[in-house]
């Protein structure tokens, strides 16, 4: 840690916990309802970053590679399970938490392997300082993607079913027939980290070089980490995508080219917290 | 021939029929008793068990996409994709003569078929969904009330052009709550409110 390094008090992070007023304040003069979920959400929030700290500081003082890989494991099924609660409408049965799971498990498994296996190359390759930040900020961008792509995949198929059945009773196969719905599904997963990087350095300060700088490290360093990350990220996103995308597809239709609607369920309509 | 063999739309009993080429079967029936069901099933558009032969061939045992440039359901409320009528009557293979012929023999300009699909009435839409049903020429074509939503006539346009289809061997399953028009082109009938589910 660099010795100009500012730690923080938790009468300081009790300070910044006052912006949240601001959103309470909003939320009580236009009454959205939403007093509850912001302060369960902010209990979360500040509960889960407690324990990932403690957590992190025990792994990586044992870099040990059950650890790190255990971890792992934990960020990628939430992960899962995360992209695919979002969605409106969402295919039904475990089959489409695998498709989140495996997906995530796949582009995380990539982007770190490529990064640690082939950029950084970190001793041992499976240091934990390295490997589960990288993952986390894969994973928590790839997730958006993901989520984004299904959405509007099962959103748009569920509009436009007329148009989809119709060219299915031209004797069309299901990936045709759902062609254009593909097209708009992929461009919108991949819409967030194309804005993100035309953003990176002019609109905003991505938050992992933002850390790194306010930990000390030279900005330019910093710099480079953070392309690397943009890199990852997006090449990441537009695998998970596409496999989320097309596995989306098969999950919605079924092996006689039915469009398979029946498959979806409406997300309950209760408040997020 | 198509022969349909024991298949089963929930709520009726279960149906087997036969309706040979140049023949035309009408299915009669209230409102949600299962008409459109039992034509989307033929057309193997929902899983549904029981089986369907097309000249003694069973529809599993063929691909779904070869089963359907044959059998050919034609819906109530087509679906449209595309900025006009001939860019999604491309995607039938049909010649543009034929498609623009069938569009006149319904009473329509030829001109329809490259104007924005949002800017054509029902009427317009439903007739030129007949042509794009049609366009292929199916073997067999499952007919959702194709005259529900149109005048007198442009009805009797659309009933004449399906006339022709039967006369040119084709066969033809239709939906339809015009007693006239199941007087003029039906030769079979099946009443799905009498339980015994046989053609009359």
């Amino acid at each position: 840690m660099s010795p100009d390094y500012v730690s923080l008090t938790p009468l300081d992070l009790a300070l910044a916990a006052l912006l949240i007023l601001v959103n309470a304040g909003v939320s009580i003069a236009f009454r959205l309802g939403l007093e509850r979920t912001l302060l369960l959400t902010t209990a979360r929030m500040v509960v889960q970053l407690a324990l990932i700290g403690l957590v992190l500081k025990w792994i990586f003082q044992q870099t040990s590679p059950v650890w790190t890989l255990l971890l792992a494991s934990i960020m990628i099924a939430a992960a899962g399970y995360e992209a695919i609660s979002r969605q409106e409408r969402r295919i039904s049965g475990w089959f489409t938490y695998g498709l989140g799971a495996g997906t995530l498990l796949l582009v995380g498994t990539f982007a770190t392997i490529f990064a640690v296996g082939g950029v950084i190359a970190p001793d041992p390759w499976y240091a934990p300082r390295y490997v589960l930040p990288i993952l986390g900020m894969v994973l928590g961008n790839s997730l958006t993607g993901i989520a984004l792509a299904l959405d509007t995949l099962t959103s748009n198929a569920w509009r436009d079913r007329a148009a989809i059945e119709g060219r299915l009773i031209l004797g069309q196969p299901r990936f045709t027939a759902l062609r254009e719905t593909t097209r708009r599904a992929l461009k919108t997963g991949m819409t967030p980290i194309l804005n993100a990087m035309a953003a990176s350095g002019v609109v905003s300060l991505p938050g992992m070089m933002t850390g790194q700088i306010l930990a000390g490290v030279d900005p330019v360093e910093a710099t480079k980490y953070q392309i690397l990350i943009m890199f990852l990220i997006a090449g990441s996103t537009a695998l998970g995508v596409l496999v989320a995308t097309f596995g989306g597809v098969f999950l919605i239709t079924d092996e006689r080219h039915r469009l398979r609607l029946d498959r979806l369920v409406t997300k309950e309509k209760t408040p997020a917290a | 021939m198509l022969r349909v063999e024991q298949l089963y739309i929930p709520g009726l009993p279960r149906l087997t029929f036969e309706v040979g080429d140049g023949q035309c079967l009408a299915i009669e029936g209230p409102s949600g008793i299962g008409k459109t069901r039992l034509l989307r099933a033929i057309a193997d558009l929902d899983e549904v068990p029981g089986h369907v032969f097309l000249d003694g061939a069973e529809r599993s045992e063929m691909p779904a996409w070869q089963w359907r440039r044959q059998v050919r359901f034609a819906a109530a409320e087509p679906g449209w994709w595309g900025e006009t009528a001939r860019e999604s009557m491309r995607e039938t293979g049909a010649e543009a003569a034929r498609i623009e012929k069938m569009t006149t023999d319904l009473g329509l300009d030829e001109a329809v078929l490259d104007r924005p699909i949002t800017q054509l009435s029902t009427g317009e839409r439903l007739r030129l969904a007949l042509v794009r049903a049609l366009a292929d020429q199916p073997r067999v074509i499952l007919l959702d009330e194709p005259t529900g939503a149109l005048d007198t006539a442009s009805a009797a346009l659309a009933e004449e052009l399906i006339r022709y289809q039967i006369l040119a061997g084709r066969t033809v399953v239709l939906v339809s709550h015009d007693r006239g028009q199941i007087e003029r082109l039906a030769d079979l009938r099946l009443q799905l409110a009498d339980p015994a589910g046989a053609p009359a």
